[in-house]
């Protein structure tokens, strides 16, 4: 079975993407995903950035319009640009298979990216852009190198060329700096902020019950403390007459 | 009316057809344990609690959760975020797998520490370690029923293991899965007998672990017998009813349990990716393996004794053998006392031994395999098998301390 089982993931490896480590330290994304003012900010950068490609299917419309603070009103204005209804899910026109041809692979669902890839990728990730000729499309990725994705907020950054520096020894090159090679339209300050709202959006997308889930932990650790009071004095009551 | 009815009320009349309050006090109110419990006394409580805290949390997740590979992974993401609760009857499954583990290996390291697997009570330990293979296959086939990469690919992983065994491995192992690969057929029959064959098997499992030691009666810290002093009333001097005593007792230590469990449910439900792992946020994909397929941590120990064999099959009985020999280990002690305060020195090292190389070996089965760790893993593995092989001998020879009449406090 064993060899059965090599000759199969042979026969299959030529369609087998291999995630390639990172070149670089990730950066901490330190994101907050009880800043409402954020998340709106990422939901709104999310819908008009990614979800050309992206879908994030195991959310609803309705539910992030709840949880980030704005009315369905708002949602129907600004988020669902191609008239969704408030209760779906949040799914894309573009046809799995059509992007399968053009990318050679399906963009990802982002429902759960932050859950199975963590924050701190995504951030970086979104950060590491650069100039590289050799690549179908013109960039590369030092957080995921030879990624299939295009730089898509490459308006917002600009272009970055990547300077390595060649160890002395000939050994392989390390990444040393980035070099602008075309203005951003927005300062990297903003840049970085802007990719910290999304990270946050899609923090928030990869567990909505998050911000939830830890303020009723609260109460429930802190019931179970007081309830704890309780048994053990109960318990020392009884125990009294055992020597 | 009859006369029961008539003198002793509901109590009486129910009584007089089932024997409720005679196994109340058989088992409850007048069954006496050891006064002398300490701290490893609390986990069969409280692998009790998390056997109710899994029973009842999976049949809320059943009510929600679709076994098919087309909607398995959606339907858990569907119970995490459309299900009212379905988040937190989530969590607290998927913590309570984990706490299961903790709870039954610190269970079992308490027998070894004070020799509770010696006669009388070799029954209770093999029913014992019964329940403990029964969880391993209940834990295994839970973890493939979200449908997640690591689901896929650790099943793959294990179920390839039964085609190592020569002649009928190959057979076995498609009749296994019901398929030549891990597929819908496969999912479809790991949920049957997760969510009815194993807990039915588990539970009777468990009833019959509490009748053996409800029979033999509980051992204690000092490892000797509070049947052999009985007091004026007829009844072991340093026993206490169990009730209100130990439930007293229980009712606080299983608080301060819930607290680590609510802590983890609510504050680290991924727990850094051990009890959730990344990977298995990615739904199953036949076609992409994943870099690295490390098994949940609790299998770790005996996934690193697999890789560190070089041969498949040899490393499958290596690996198969770390279990079996649990049941032998009643007769492999020929201490002449039970408990670790009274054993030897040679004996206490081997134990700490024993349990570096479990715990060493947890963390190799994790980690990626290097040259280094797979000698390592041989080392540890070694040491592992001795602690048992070894041990007739051993325990036979060690210096022992005397032992005392009534237990101490």
């Amino acid at each position: 079975m064993i060899r059965k089982l090599a000759i199969a993931i042979c026969v299959v490896l030529p369609v087998t993407v291999f995630a390639a480590d990172p070149l670089v330290p990730l950066e901490r994304a330190n994101v907050d995903v009880t800043n409402r003012a954020a998340l709106q900010r990422g939901a709104a950068l999310f819908v008009n950035n990614c979800m050309g490609c992206h879908s994030a299917q195991y959310m609803r419309w309705n539910r992030v319009a709840a949880d980030i603070g704005i009315s369905e009103e708002m949602l129907a204005q600004y988020l669902q640009v191609t008239g969704e209804r408030p209760g779906d899910q949040m799914r894309i026109a573009m046809p799995a298979a059509d992007a399968e041809g053009w990318f050679g692979l399906a963009p990802p669902d982002l429902s759960l990216v932050t859950r199975s890839r963590g924050t701190d990728w995504v951030y970086s990730f979104l950060l590491t852009f650069y100039v590289d000729d050799t690549q179908p499309l013109g960039v590369n990725n030092l957080t995921f190198p030879m990624t299939g994705m295009p730089h898509a907020l490459w308006e917002m950054q600009g272009l970055q060329r990547a300077v390595f520096s060649e160890p002395a020894d000939g050994g392989v090159p390390t990444f040393d700096r980035f070099e602008q090679v075309t203005e951003g339209s927005v300062s990297p300050d903003e840049y970085r902020r802007a990719v910290r709202d999304i990270t946050a959006f899609l923090a928030y997308v990869g567990e909505p019950v998050r911000a939830e889930r830890q303020s009723l932990g609260m109460l429930v650790v802190f019931f179970l403390l007081v309830f704890f009071g309780f048994a053990y004095m109960l318990k020392r009551e009884y125990w009294k007459d055992v020597h | 009316m009859t006369d029961a009815t008539r003198q002793g009320g509901l109590l009486a009349w129910i009584d007089a057809r089932f024997p409720l309050s005679k196994m109340l006090r058989e088992h409850v109110t007048e069954y006496y344990a050891p006064k002398n419990f300490n701290f490893w006394y609390y986990f069969g409580s409280f692998a009790l609690l998390v056997l109710v805290i899994q029973i009842v949390s999976g049949i809320f997740l059943t009510m929600h959760y679709k076994p098919s590979a087309v909607d398995a992974f959606a339907s858990v993401e569907y119970i995490m975020r459309d299900v009212p609760w379905g988040w937190l009857i989530r969590y607290i499954h998927s913590t309570g797998a984990s706490m299961f583990f903790i709870v039954v290996y610190l269970h079992m390291f308490r027998a070894l520490l004070y020799g509770s697997y010696r006669g009388p009570r070799e029954l209770l330990w093999i029913i014992g370690v019964l329940i403990y293979l029964v969880l391993m296959a209940e834990a295994f086939m839970g973890y493939i029923l979200p449908w997640g990469q690591m689901s896929y690919w650790g099943a793959q992983v294990i179920i390839s293991l039964f085609g190592t065994i020569p002649l009928i491995g190959p057979g076995l192992a498609e009749w296994i899965r019901g398929d030549y690969f891990i597929s819908d057929a496969t999912l479809n029959r790991f949920f049957a007998y997760h969510v009815i064959a194993l807990p039915l098997v588990l539970i009777a499992l468990v009833a019959a672990h509490l009748q053996a030691l409800h029979e033999t009666g509980s051992s204690n810290p000092d490892g000797i017998e509070i049947k052999k002093v009985k007091g004026p009333d007829g009844n072991p001097a340093d026993g206490i009813p169990f009730h209100p005593y130990y439930t007293v007792k229980d009712i606080m230590g299983g608080t301060v349990f819930l607290i680590f469990f609510a802590v983890v449910v609510f504050f680290m439900p991924e727990m850094g990716g051990y009890f959730l792992e990344h990977a298995n946020f990615v739904p199953a994909n036949p076609l992409v393996t994943p870099d690295h397929i490390a098994p949940v941590w609790y299998f770790t120990p005996f996934y690193a004794m697999l890789r560190a064999i070089p041969h498949p099959f040899l490393g499958v009985v290596v690996m198969g053998a770390a279990v079996m020999i649990l049941f032998l280990l009643p007769w492999l002690d020929r201490s002449p006392v039970n408990s670790i305060r009274y054993k030897g020195p040679i004996t206490k090292v081997a134990l700490a031994l024993f349990v570096v190389s479990f715990i060493g070996l947890g963390y190799l089965g994790l980690a990626p395999v290097t040259e280094l760790y797979t000698w390592i893993a041989r080392v540890l593995t070694f040491i592992y098998f001795a602690y048992f092989i070894l041990m007739p001998w051993y325990s036979a020879i060690d210096r022992t301390k005397p032992v005392p009449q009534r237990v101490t406090s």
